[in-house]
């Protein structure tokens, strides 16, 4: 146990290692405009005086450390600055925004794995196979598919064609939950199901891996049913790389949801972000790529240690 | 009585892109209950082939069983695959040759060995582990209920392949397959798995198919032998008959390229491997090299090496105090088995690795404190040649580019007298000047790894280490290559750092021999000195337990050492001892550590 | 990363790469794409921003096959000159990662020394969703041709980068680049000779890949209008603007969406047949 605290301890001195590298990179994004920032989020019309006003607003006068140093205890103490155009700090505003991005991203990864493990593992079982070959060209075809695009075909034929759901938005803040989830059900089969081919492929492959082990040989030997040796011996070692791939897509699902929550008008943080882009909101798009990144960081640790769980000779 | 297992006219064919190819065809033979009987042959002969048929392992729809394969009498191409489930693991047992992969790392060792008896004998899974203890005790684990719940890749090679008999004979199997079982193991310990399976197969009267490429270990285990080349069984007879007369000439030449212990007669210097003639299968031994060692200032001169490297859980003392020197000439071997050390040794002497302590002077320059162009100067002296022929060479470049690249890179030659000397360099190592534009996939093994000798040759060094370089080539192969390496001595006076698992080559190509465990030399001596008279007990074990081609030589009974070599892993704060060497005859040094180990062999 | 997969030589010949049913498909596809892109004046029946307010919003017939938009100009011509765009976009952006990747991952692979800095920094890029990071890089440079293209191959350049690592760190231990160095060799020659000459085909299979990525990426940030400037057609605005008539006019969605889906299945297809092809351990098996 002492040998699994140290490597947890590790792998948790690298995890801030990581975190203080991501806010050093959001750091360097903003600072990297060309031109003085606030003359250029105020725009063309602004005067010297409303620009000035501004650079000390955002800090913008001190030198360029001292600013990086008071940006890393901001971080610290949860301050994220506050926005320029919404009135509110980046930490409320972001707080705001969290349910739907959270709830979307929740839904899309549950669909994903719920279709991609079965028909992962059964496509590799029967390689080859008619079944087998269907999978691996729609799973080719989904890669290739834009999930706004699918997006809007859905928005186009089940909401718009059939009424079944809600085109766009999140409901107001009287709207039940149940309603909420209602909005969420589109948004969360055309991100899921785009996901789900990337884990399919990367399911069926790590499963083609693993039977031509020696072990499985060894476990076929020994006289187990197929079944045995596919759910016992191979899935357990398939299950390394397959965490693996779960933690990665869930990065590509917030991706995802940046494009898709503007697709369905829902008010989270990837429309948030969009927003702010186009608003040139420069502190809410440094609180936003920071909190993501972190958030992506922390799953990453979460899957090491479920690596750690899944594979003895990680665990030492 | 019956045969536990008979095969009778056995053809298998796999499913390629021009249809059903054989890859075996029409093989028979037959295991009796008690019986031994070996298959052998070298790589691509069909044997593995020809045991996974049996069990029908090979993937259905992509290859093909003709013949019958009788157990017991009942024809097992006709059992259904539930028939075939109780067979697998229940009749018949079946070892693997890798054991470090041939166990399925995410489940205990208990497990493992208990789910056969689950599946088999309905035990239930707390009886299945207690029993078990008990297979684990037979196959002589230590400490073997502490190390039920541990995982395989906290076992050593040979450990895993003692798991591995375990749980083939864990529902007493009436046959057990053995697909070289022992050639990834150290010399050693094929001799402790050897001596087990022979042992268990005693005690339970069961066949043993016994499959390898090794005609030393099928002269120690085999009854019956059975030779195939190319998928075809050449010659079957009683394994005394099958050395003694064999009948067809493969067989013949097969036995005749085997390196053997203790054929030196009274050579002084190292002395070419027989050749044989491929038409008739007859060998001429060959003639004693005239010795170019000289006795002048050595070439390369190593004192107090020491290769260590800090790993998560402690320090590997790879190479500790390591001294040795090497004349003009001359050919100093260092064997060992996997993790002495031998290659890191070679590695730093040609600053592969960097050096922790201790020197290493080549021709009269230091390796260690040399910058990047002294060492670009005394790199041009001492070349390396590796021991994998297949990753030796880059894919991308033609091998008469690989060739000339060192010569231009250190300006020794234009380009187009680059070209000649290719040309003059390939016909010097046996083959023609006229392939220099093929690249390295066009070539087999052994001309591969005659092309990379040739590459060494184009700087004219004057020292190579050659790291394991024939150990991975089939045994008519490995023979000519090194008989290749012994007229290049002779013609140019080079010196040879030969490093080496195979005591058989070794003794035919040294002047003088080193012996390695865990990181020290042990004894050091002239080639005579060492194999005549070794005086470590380690040196001694060593040589006892390389496998004689002569069935009438079997030795009966082994020291059985249920001990791995230990790992050179040390905690952080550990000082290894200062050791102390006796000479024992002139040249002929032995480390102070004999009675050690004289008490650990009793113990 | 297999060792296999690194050491297949030139030698496969056309024939083995035309007799891959996935590489043949994709390269017809995608010549399809570039050729209608390169041609385009000359395909194109008429010119993408010419406006004809009497045509507009008309479904698809023979005088505009795939229709007209809301300013009556014709889908398809724009869709053609639109290839451009997303061609040209993607290609600077597999050139920037890739060489970026490149420097990235063989000097973290093959310097012992430069491994742990480099690979955090990759870890930390690669911590940012690639749609978040390349609209943030947009955001922070300003919207052009070659800001999109340089974000996105700064945001694509890790994934090459740690490819290029994986290999670089299998080749290093290989024999033949042991006896490069036993002979003396300089490390620029080792390293353009005998490393970078041996990643060609695991950089080739990514680059494949993240010129796919890099298109469907193009299009989700024209999409959102954070893209290529306005007055060049893209496939992602033409969704975008088209999507305010979807209901009356579904074609606008639909003709644009599929330009997206071919080209990507395309490079998809070559990538994977690129994969089977150079990863023996596969290919031989199927």
């Amino acid at each position: 146990m002492t040998k699994l605290a140290l490597a947890l301890l590790k792998r948790l001195g690298g995890m801030v290692v990581v975190l203080a590298l991501v806010a050093t990179v959001v750091f360097v994004i903003v600072r990297v405009t060309p031109g003085d920032p606030a003359a250029v989020m105020l725009g063309s019309d602004a005067t010297p005086q409303d620009i000035a006003q501004l650079r000390t607003k955002m800090g913008l006068d001190a030198p360029l450390l001292v600013q990086y140093f008071q940006f890393l205890l901001g971080i610290l103490k949860g301050d994220l600055g506050q926005s320029i155009f919404l009135g509110q700090s980046v930490t409320q505003a972001l707080a705001a925004r969290a349910e739907p991005t959270f709830f979307l991203t929740l839904f899309s990864i549950l669909i994903a794995v719920t279709i991609a493990l079965p028909v992962g593992i059964f496509s590799a079982v029967r390689r080859g196979t008619l079944f087998d070959q269907i999978v691996v060209t729609l799973t080719m075809v989904a890669a290739s598919v834009p999930s706004f695009w699918l997006g809007l075909l859905l928005i186009q034929t089940l909401a718009v064609g059939q009424g079944w759901f809600p085109a766009s938005g999140y409901g107001g803040p009287d709207t039940s939950f149940l309603e909420r989830l209602h909005h969420l059900v589109l948004p969360a089969v055309a991100l899921g199901v785009v996901n789900s081919a990337l884990i399919i492929r990367f399911t069926r492959a790590a499963m083609l891996d693993v039977l031509g082990e020696d072990y499985v040989r060894t476990a076929r030997a020994k006289g187990a049913t197929e079944r045995r040796v596919i759910l016992k011996h191979a899935l357990k070692n398939a299950m390394v790389p397959i965490i693996t791939v779960i933690g990665l897509s869930i990065a590509m699902l917030i991706a995802g949801a940046v494009v898709t929550e503007t697709v369905f008008g829902l008010p989270g943080i990837g429309n948030l972000v969009v927003s702010a882009v186009l608003r040139r909101d420069y502190p809410v798009i440094q609180g936003a790529l920071l909190v993501v990144a972190a958030i992506y960081v922390l799953i990453n640790f979460i899957v090491d240690i479920l690596y750690m769980l899944a594979d003895p000779r990680v665990r030492l | 009585m019956a045969p536990v297992l008979a095969i009778e006219n056995l053809t298998t064919s796999f499913k390629t892109a021009e249809g059903w190819r054989a890859v075996i065809r029409d093989i028979s033979l037959s295991v009796n209950a008690g019986e031994t009987v070996a298959i052998v042959g070298e790589s691509g002969s069909g044997k593995s082939v020809t045991a996974l048929s049996a069990l029908r392992l090979l993937p259905s729809g992509k290859a093909r069983c003709e013949g019958r394969i009788l157990l017991e009498g009942k024809d097992l191409l006709k059992a259904s695959e539930a028939e075939m489930r109780s067979v697998r693991g229940g009749s018949i047992g079946m070892i693997f040759q890798e054991p470090m992969t041939s166990l399925n790392p995410v489940f205990t060792i208990g497990n493992q060995i208990a789910e056969a008896l689950v599946i088999h004998q309905h035990l239930s899974w707390s009886a299945a582990e207690a029993e078990a203890v008990r297979l684990m005790e037979r196959v002589r684990i230590p400490a073997a209920k502490a190390r039920l719940n541990e995982y395989p890749h906290k076992f050593s090679g040979g450990m895993r392949q003692r798991v591995m008999i375990a749980m083939a004979l864990a529902c007493r199997p009436k046959l057990l397959i053995a697909d070289e079982p022992t050639t990834a193991l150290d010399v050693t310990i094929q001799a402790e798995i050897l001596y087990l399976i022979r042992e268990l197969q005693r005690e339970e009267n069961m066949g043993v198919l016994f499959i390898t490429h090794d005609m030393g270990v099928v002269a120690e285990v085999a009854d019956r032998t059975v030779v195939m080349f190319r998928g075809d069984m050449i010659e079957s007879g009683p394994t005394g008959q099958i050395f003694a007369a064999p009948k067809e000439v493969y067989t013949k030449s097969l036995l005749a390229s085997i390196p053997r212990l203790g054929t030196m007669g009274e050579a002084k210097a190292p002395r070419r491997f027989p050749e044989v003639d491929a038409k008739t299968g007859e060998a001429v031994d060959g003639r004693e090299m005239e010795d170019v060692a000289q006795t002048s200032a050595p070439i390369l001169k190593v004192a107090n090496l020491a290769v260590r490297f800090d790993a998560p859980n402690g320090r590997v003392h790879a190479v500790e105090d390591v001294s040795f020197d090497l004349k003009p000439g001359e050919t100093l071997s260092l064997v060992g088995e996997s993790g002495c050390g031998k290659s890191t040794t070679g590695r730093a002497v040609l600053r592969l690795v960097n050096a922790s302590a201790g020197s290493v002077v080549i021709d009269g320059q230091d390796v260690a404190s040399a910058g990047t162009k002294e060492l670009r100067a005394i790199r041009r002296h001492a070349q390396m040649i590796f021991q994998d022929p297949f990753a030796s060479l880059n894919p991308r470049i033609t091998i008469g580019s690989a060739i000339a690249e060192p010569m231009l890179s250190h300006g020794l030659a234009g380009k187009r007298e680059a070209r000649e000397r290719v040309a003059a360099l390939l016909e010097q190592v046996g083959l023609s000047g006229a392939v220099a534009d093929r690249y390295p996939h066009e070539f087999s093994g052994g001309q591969r790894q005659r092309i990379s000798i040739a590459r060494a040759l184009a700087l004219e060094p004057k020292l190579i280490v050659a790291d394991e370089a024939v150990s991975a080539l089939d045994v008519s192969v490995k023979a000519q290559v090194s008989n290749l390496l012994l007229d290049l001595q002779e013609k140019h006076g080079l010196s040879y750092l030969f490093i080496s698992h195979d005591m058989a080559v070794v003794e035919r190509m040294s002047h003088r021999v080193a012996v390695m465990y865990l990181g020290e030399i042990v004894e050091i001596g002239p080639r005579a000195a060492i194999f005549d008279n070794p005086q470590h007990p380690y040196t001694r074990r060593l040589i006892s337990a390389v496998p004689i081609p002569d069935p009438s030589r079997r030795a009966m009974a082994r020291p059985l050492l249920s001990e791995e070599i230990k790992s050179p892993l040390r905690p952080f704060d550990y000082v290894p001892p200062k050791r102390t060497y006796q000479e024992v005859s002139p040249g002929h040094f032995v480390q102070d550590t004999a009675s050690a180990w004289d008490e650990r062999l009793t113990a | 990363m297999t060792l296999s997969s690194l050491t297949l030589p030139y030698a496969a010949s056309l024939r083995r790469l035309f007799g891959n049913r996935a590489i043949l498909a994709g390269a017809i596809i995608l010549a399809a794409v570039v050729l209608a892109a390169l041609l385009a004046p000359w395909i194109a029946p008429y010119a993408p921003n010419k406006l004809s307010i009497v045509n507009k919003l008309k479904g698809p017939s023979l005088s505009h096959i795939f229709g007209t938009d809301e300013f009556g100009r014709d889908i398809f011509s724009r869709a053609i000159f639109a290839g451009r765009a997303s061609l040209l976009v993607s290609l600077g952006v597999v050139c920037i990662s890739t060489v970026l990747g490149i420097v990235l991952g063989v000097a973290a692979g093959y310097f012992r020394r430069l491994d742990a800095p480099i690979s955090r920094l990759l870890d930390a890029m690669m911590s940012f969703p690639d749609i978040l990071l390349a609209i943030a890089l947009v955001a922070a440079l300003g919207p052009s041709l070659a800001t999109v293209i340089l974000a996105l191959g700064i945001t694509y350049a890790p994934r090459l980068a740690r490819i290029v690592r994986g290999s670089t760190l299998v080749l290093r231990e290989l024999p033949y680049i042991e006896a490069a160095v036993a002979m003396g060799l300089p490390t620029w020659q080792i390293l353009t000779r005998h490393v970078l000459l041996n990643l060609a085909s695991p950089i080739l299979v990514q680059a494949t890949f993240v010129f796919a990525s890099a298109m469907l990426a193009e299009a989700s940030l024209s999409f959102l209008g954070v893209g290529v400037s306005a007055d060049m057609p893209t496939w992602g605005t033409m969704l975008a603007s088209g999507r305010e008539y979807m209901n009356n006019a579904p074609w606008l969605m639909v003709f644009p969406g599929l330009a997206i889906v071919f080209s990507v299945l395309s490079l998809q297809l070559l990538g994977d047949g690129l994969r089977d092809l150079v990863d023996p351990r596969l290919a031989k098996e199927s």
